[in-house]
């Protein structure tokens, strides 16, 4: 369905990242915001309250971080689109109910603006220490999806694809965003309501009598309940049946978990996304993702200067990671070369997929800044070689 | 049905319309409290006419945690001390809903207090049940942030020596509106409280006094639950309007009970949308929850 022309802020604008990204949950039709000032997201938190009164939507700042995590998923239980941006320390507080997001299956979206770690680490500058941790930092086995805008603009438009992900698969989709992109302010243009795709919630159209909460058909995302329309439904963080009601044993267990991966997994191809530059014939392909593929640009003016054949892929959604174009791209180049501003997270995905076939070269930053594009050239370089 | 089920009995049990009986028997043991306070919640959603459609039921993690479990409501069972939180999320979202949380002293005063005094401070719309049975139940009895000084917990084996909450008083000075107390033994005045907390507009809060025969009483050796009903009967003590700074619970010392706080005052929405609208004049819409499908 179109956006509600209420929420879209129609017009060219000079916005920096968090401001874009609060503008991209409005028009996607997100009207609750349970927040918890922590730099350098808080802008996100700003922008809604102020907007918020104007289109029908609320604004809550809870006591802390699990609370707006949970505030967060109850809301969308409630059936409205919702959201929360935290940064560094805030994201490890919201992994526990991120977790219970995913095991009641509960569509809404969490920004991380990534600051330097761990602890409190650095928290005005930037890092992108926080991949492994969207991935792996709740609890037990599951997948996730999480995006990572390169610009204000694409913060409006990733965050819009960010809600419809996670109403198509009925679970939380983390924006993985980081403090230069939040602050950076460039022109967004944002387009009519008309020109905005978004995805309605998957509300069941079965009677209540009918209704199981985790019944599921081959998409193996289940169908919402209307709360407050007799359905009676029962959810629990428990591992749980199709009914929704607990079930403590390895079966029901193999079955449920499995169900959610299977749902990020089999449906991968619709899900990652990627951009790709100059692959064909590339004997070097530089990986990135988020502010740092802006900042490999000039190292790779200076290797296509050096007549090095090089190629680019910046991974738009991070998570799940694209292994099959990985592998692919592994056995026909000599190395995969890729900055990160941490000591080496995703690139041990680009390793694991790459197996050896070729190359592949981590450029650390360990964060506070973003990298000297002459480190990453050297890189290419050697690549090359 | 299988030819050597039991025969259904001819009688249906009287709350089968509100609870869950495809998961009974609970997990509850005997002489438990718990059962209880559900019975007379669902009396009193029954004796005050609510809506049952509209009644959302929220618990956090233990034992009073598995509420959610087994009410024929809308019912959310979260993570260990968040029930609160998800709970303001859903009035928000939806404020049409009648929500209950209902969890447990470890769950809701523990590791839950941060978010039960924001909330109590908010006067969000909800109504919030604690069943305190003064230890951690279902992780086998240790010491809570209720349990008496000096009873004896699996982690406070030599005695409990931190002083405990007074859960009315910290209801009533975050700014509750409604704060009663019952035991489990006051069935009757326990419902009233319920059905007037469920009716109340604002931060509603009711704790129940209820036995744990299985841990707390086995190992401050207080007898059967039987007893422990009998030391309600003989040491509690009804004082309406009592000053919620007399309200600390001894070990084994008198529990006043009775409705402490019944007070007005703008909610959460009526003081958003009061600020709101002297700021923003006509621009603003007033906010009865978000639209959706």
């Amino acid at each position: 369905m179109k956006a509600d022309p209420k929420g879209v802020l129609t017009g060219a604008h000079y916005i920096d990242g968090n401001y874009a990204i609060a503008e991209g949950a409005l028009a996607a039709g997100c009207r609750f915001f349970g927040g918890y000032p922590i730099t350098p997201s808080t802008e996100i938190a700003e922008r809604f309250v102020q907007r918020a009164p104007h289109v029908g939507g609320l604004f809550i700042q809870m006591e802390d971080e699990m609370g707006s995590m949970n505030a967060v998923l109850g809301a969308s239980w409630g059936g409205v689109k919702s959201m929360t941006c935290t940064s560094g320390p805030g994201f490890s507080l919201m992994m526990e109910n991120f977790g219970l997001g995913l095991m009641l299956e509960t569509p809404c979206v969490l920004v991380n603006v990534q600051r330097g770690g761990p602890s409190t680490g650095l928290p005005t500058l930037p890092g992108q220490g926080d991949m492994m941790q969207a991935r792996w930092g709740s609890h037990g086995d599951y997948e996730v999806i999480a995006l990572a805008p390169d610009s204000p603009q694409e913060g409006f438009d990733l965050t819009i694809h960010a809600f419809n992900l996670s109403e198509r698969y009925r679970m939380p989709v983390l924006m993985m965003t980081d403090e230069c992109v939040g602050h950076m302010t460039e022109k967004v243009v944002i387009p009519s309501a008309e020109g905005i795709e978004v995805e309605p919630r998957r509300f069941t159209k079965k009677p209540p009598s009918e209704f199981l909460p985790y019944e599921v058909d081959e998409s193996l995302v289940p169908y919402a309940p209307i709360p407050g329309e007799g359905y009676r439904f029962h959810v629990s963080g428990l591992t749980h049946d199709e009914q929704g009601y607990p079930v403590i044993n390895a079966e029901a267990q193999d079955k449920l978990v499995r169900r959610l991966v299977d749902k990020v997994k089999k449906n991968a191809a619709d899900i990652c996304k990627y951009e790709e530059k100059d692959i064909d014939g590339a004997d070097v392909v530089v990986l990135s993702y988020g502010i740092t593929s802006r900042v490999v640009q000039p190292a790779v003016e200076m290797a296509k200067k050096k007549g090095i054949k090089i190629g680019q892929i910046r991974l738009i959604v991070v998570w799940p990671f694209p292994e099959e174009r990985i592998r692919e791209l592994a056995g026909s180049v000599k190395g995969i070369v890729v900055p990160e501003i941490n000591l080496g997270q995703m690139v041990l995905e680009v390793e694991r997929c790459a197996a050896g076939r070729c190359a592949t070269i981590l450029v650390a930053h360990a964060g506070g800044g973003v990298h000297d594009p002459e480190t990453i050239f050297q890189a290419i370089k050697e690549a090359a070689k | 049905m299988r030819a050597d089920a039991p025969a259904k009995p001819a009688i249906e049990h009287p709350m089968e319309s509100l609870l869950r009986m495809d998961r009974i028997p609970h997990i509850w043991c005997p002489t438990c409290g718990i059962g209880t306070a559900v019975t007379a919640f669902a009396s009193a959603l029954e004796e005050n006419e609510i809506p049952l459609d509209s009644v959302s039921v929220v618990s956090g993690i233990g034992c009073t945690g598995r509420v959610a479990g087994y009410m024929k409501l809308d019912s959310y069972h979260t993570t260990h001390g968040r029930a609160v939180p998800f709970a303001v999320g859903l009035h928000l979202a939806k404020p049409s809903l009648k929500v209950v949380v209902f969890s447990g002293d470890g769950d809701l005063a523990g590791i839950g207090g941060n978010h039960f005094i924001h909330t109590a401070r908010r006067n969000v719309d909800i109504t919030v049940i604690c069943v305190n049975n003064f230890l951690y139940a279902m992780t086998g009895g240790q010491v809570a942030a209720t349990t008496p000084v000096s009873a004896n917990t699996s982690t406070s084996p030599y005695g409990n020596f931190e002083q405990p909450f007074n859960l009315p008083l910290l209801a009533q000075s975050c700014g509750a509106v409604y704060v009663a107390r019952w035991t489990a033994l006051h069935i009757r005045r326990m419902t009233k409280a319920f059905g007037e907390a469920l009716n109340k507009k604002g931060f509603s809060f009711v704790e129940v006094i209820a036995p744990c025969s299985t841990l707390y009483a086995r190992r401050n050796r207080l007898g059967t639950g039987l007893d422990l009903m009998k030391f309600y009967h003989d040491n509690s003590e009804i004082r309406h309007g009592a000053d919620p700074n007399d309200l600390n619970i001894g070990f084994q010392e008198k529990i006043i009970c009775g409705k402490f706080v019944d007070i007005e005052k703008p909610t959460f929405l009526d003081s958003m949308n009061e600020c709101y609208g002297k700021s923003l004049g006509e621009k603003y819409e007033i906010y009865e929850g978000a639209a959706h499908a």
